[in-house]
């Protein structure tokens, strides 16, 4: 993986020197709250219902065990020993005191880790597939592409007060797991001959209007791609809305000027960006790929161990059906680390879990970690003999949970018990939902299927694109909760549909189950998803199943 | 019609931890909403407010909070001010750990 050359290290120390002084300035009366506010978000410190919050970037899901050791120090000596996992491939502290952040960051900083751009109207925390670098589908590993954009974007002084926040995300397979057509810019791995370049997207997001990204160039080469994000965030730049917060994103000058406008607006930059880079960026990607190089993985060794854990052990065999992914090495495999036990919130992890993940990461997983943005931990690289005692010991901590992609797996933002922008609660549907389904026994014979809350129109739990998405409203003073059906945040992806009137707190989780237990009645067998259902029937069955006193009225 | 005035609370973030403050009637910035200053006249609160936003160097972010009367003193007057004056529910932190 990367680790932060000598200028990173500079620049990130430099930059919590001046939050100190900053925080101090704040303190002492110096800075009023209205001239401070922009300084703390361009460090990622929100405020929120009962306190502050620190985001800090994991950059396109990467993480050393020594970083996430570092997490675990910093949730027990600032905070209260857990730290939360974003859908950007973020963590958040949910309860620092002010004055103590300055102290984090530069515990941050020891270990090459930042909350620089996790907020402001600024280029955010690059995103990227989780399973980048070991996934059997893939292309070539989009990571130091991604890192190239993190520096490139990193303090880049065109982009610091754009219209609005700008959100990128790269895949390298066809297969997106990086929600990429949710970004400002969508970045996917394509080949064409011989050349590996990019499919780009532009206009992408959630939130209050979701819009699916629209492809603005169907091949870009990898050579390209500095000047061609630049041309992009250029023209952005220029057309960008900014009288109005709400549509200032890429997306609605896509929308108002049309994607052949933006294209020609985009094409007419860069012809003035291309010779500006002098290809020294693609000395840096050089550079920059060589730390991604593919780790030595043990030629030779038995999986015997593993396919006799599978035979004796029917609670081992659950989990290895749903939480192992196929490695371009048939001998190895992904592990995906649910956070997401029965009843838990999803996205925590105690410091005591972190230590443990980083701990199975350095002694049987290429001292590789990922953050998905489905708020789980992946291992990339781990040799299927291993898995039995990885197995065991992520059982005892509570993260052996055998449900990644099944109805319990669920997204959800912090919501109205943290979020000063929420509407609703998530979590605690969240909860609710996933203890129904552990109660009932029926999640593995469901099969697929994502359920994502978000507890405002701002979307950060990705509701749009949940084949079953949550809405959490305030409807006179109290929470209601909006259902959608049939959205989809892969390479296929679609906006979800209002089923219809939304439901209280307390008739939610009877609905949702009424939902599940109607499209087992219609699949036309056990392999047919959640989602394929939808997209073979319309919505009228789900309709029905979701409100049945209608269906008898009509 | 003039829409009714509904009872409120001065609140705000404390500038150096974030916990959730009320303001009393004797200008004092508490961590407990019972102590705060229930404020039933639309006069009164707008001038509470000007004189709250005057003398707020450790408050942020200062509001006017939705309250009704209680048999202690004002409790919240709608579900985002419960939590902001308990904690999450998800996990047993904030104001309720504290009590």
């Amino acid at each position: 993986m990367y680790h932060h050359s000598e200028f990173d290290r500079a620049f990130v120390i430099d930059r919590a020197e001046r939050f100190r002084d900053q925080v101090n300035r704040r303190i002492s009366g110096a800075l009023t709250e209205e001239e401070f506010r922009p300084l703390r978000l361009m460090n990622g410190v929100y405020l929120q219902l009962h306190a502050y919050m620190l985001r800090i970037a994991i950059p396109y899901g990467t993480i050393s065990p020594d970083q996430m050791r570092r997490l675990a120090h910093i949730a027990d000596r600032w905070d209260k020993g857990y730290g939360h996992f974003t859908t950007r491939q973020n963590i958040q502290f949910n309860w620092p005191k002010l004055v103590d952040i300055p102290d984090m960051l530069d515990s941050l900083a020891e270990v090459g880790m930042h909350a620089i751009q996790t907020s402001g109207n600024t280029i955010r925390n690059v995103t990227a597939d989780h399973f980048s670098g070991a996934a059997a589908d893939e292309i070539a590993d989009p990571r130091p592409y991604a890192e190239l954009i993190r520096q490139w974007s990193t303090d880049h002084p065109e982009f610091q007060f754009l219209p609005r926040k700008f959100k990128i995300a790269v895949s390298g397979s066809p297969n997106d797991r990086a929600v990429v057509k949710s970004h400002d810019i969508g970045l996917r791995m394509v080949r064409r001959d011989d050349q590996i370049g990019f499919e780009v997207s532009v206009g992408g997001g959630l939130g209050r209007t979701p819009l699916v990204g629209k492809v603005v160039n169907e091949f870009v080469p990898t050579t390209d791609l500095l000047p061609y994000l630049e041309a992009i965030l250029s023209a952005y730049n220029t057309v960008g809305r900014r009288d109005n917060k709400y549509k200032a994103r890429l997306k609605i000058a896509v929308q108002e000027l049309g994607i052949d406008h933006i294209r020609e607006l985009v094409e007419a930059r860069f012809a003035e960006t291309r010779p500006m880079f002098d290809g020294s960026d693609q000395a840096v990607l050089a550079e920059i790929a060589k730390q991604f190089a593919q780790p030595e993985l043990v030629e030779g060794r038995s999986t015997a161990a593993y396919d006799a854990a599978r035979d004796a052990d029917p609670v081992f065999r659950s989990w290895a059906d749903t939480n192992l992914h196929d490695h371009k090495n048939p001998d190895y495999a992904i592990v995906t680390v649910s956070t997401k036990k029965h009843g838990a919130t999803p996205g925590d992890a105690t410091s005591d879990q972190m230590r443990l993940l980083a701990d199975i990461a350095e002694e049987y997983g290429q001292g590789d970690l990922r953050i998905s943005h489905e708020q789980n931990v992946v291992m990339p690289h781990i040799h299927r003999a291993d898995l039995p005692a990885i197995h065991a010991k992520l059982r005892e901590a509570g993260l052996g949970t055998a449900n990644i992609g099944l109805v319990s797996d669920i997204i959800a933002c912090p919501g109205l018990d943290y979020c000063a922008l929420a509407t609703a609660r998530s979590i605690p549907i969240a909860q609710q939902i996933a203890t129904r389904f552990d109660e009932l026994k029926l999640e593995h014979e469901i099969g697929e299927l994502k359920i994502k809350i978000s507890g405002c129109i701002n979307a950060c739990g990705h509701h749009h694109v949940g084949h079953i998405g949550i809405l959490g409203l305030d409807r006179a003073g109290v929470e209601n909760y909006q259902v959608t059906l049939g959205g989809d945040g892969t390479e296929t992806m679609s906006v979800g549909e209002r089923a219809g009137p939304g439901f209280s707190k307390d008739e939610i989780i009877p609905a949702i189950e009424r939902l599940v237990q109607g499209y087992l009645a219609i699949r036309e067998d056990e392999d047919e998803t959640f989602l394929q259902a939808y997209r073979r029937l319309g919505p009228a069955p789900f309709k029905a199943a979701l409100y049945p006193a209608e269906e008898k009225a009509a | 019609m003039a829409r009714k005035f509904e009872p409120v609370v001065i609140s705000a973030n404390d500038l150096f931890d974030g916990r959730v403050i009320y303001l009393t009637g004797a200008d004092e910035w508490v961590p407990h909403l019972n102590q705060a200053e229930l404020i039933t006249e639309e006069d009164h609160a707008k001038h509470r407010m000007a004189h709250a936003l005057a003398l707020s160097d450790r408050a942020v972010g200062v509001f006017l909070a939705p309250a009704r009367p209680g048999p202690d003193g004002p409790v919240p007057g709608h579900p985002r001010e419960a939590f902001r004056a308990n904690g999450p529910s998800n996990y047993f932190h904030g104001k309720q750990a504290e009590a």
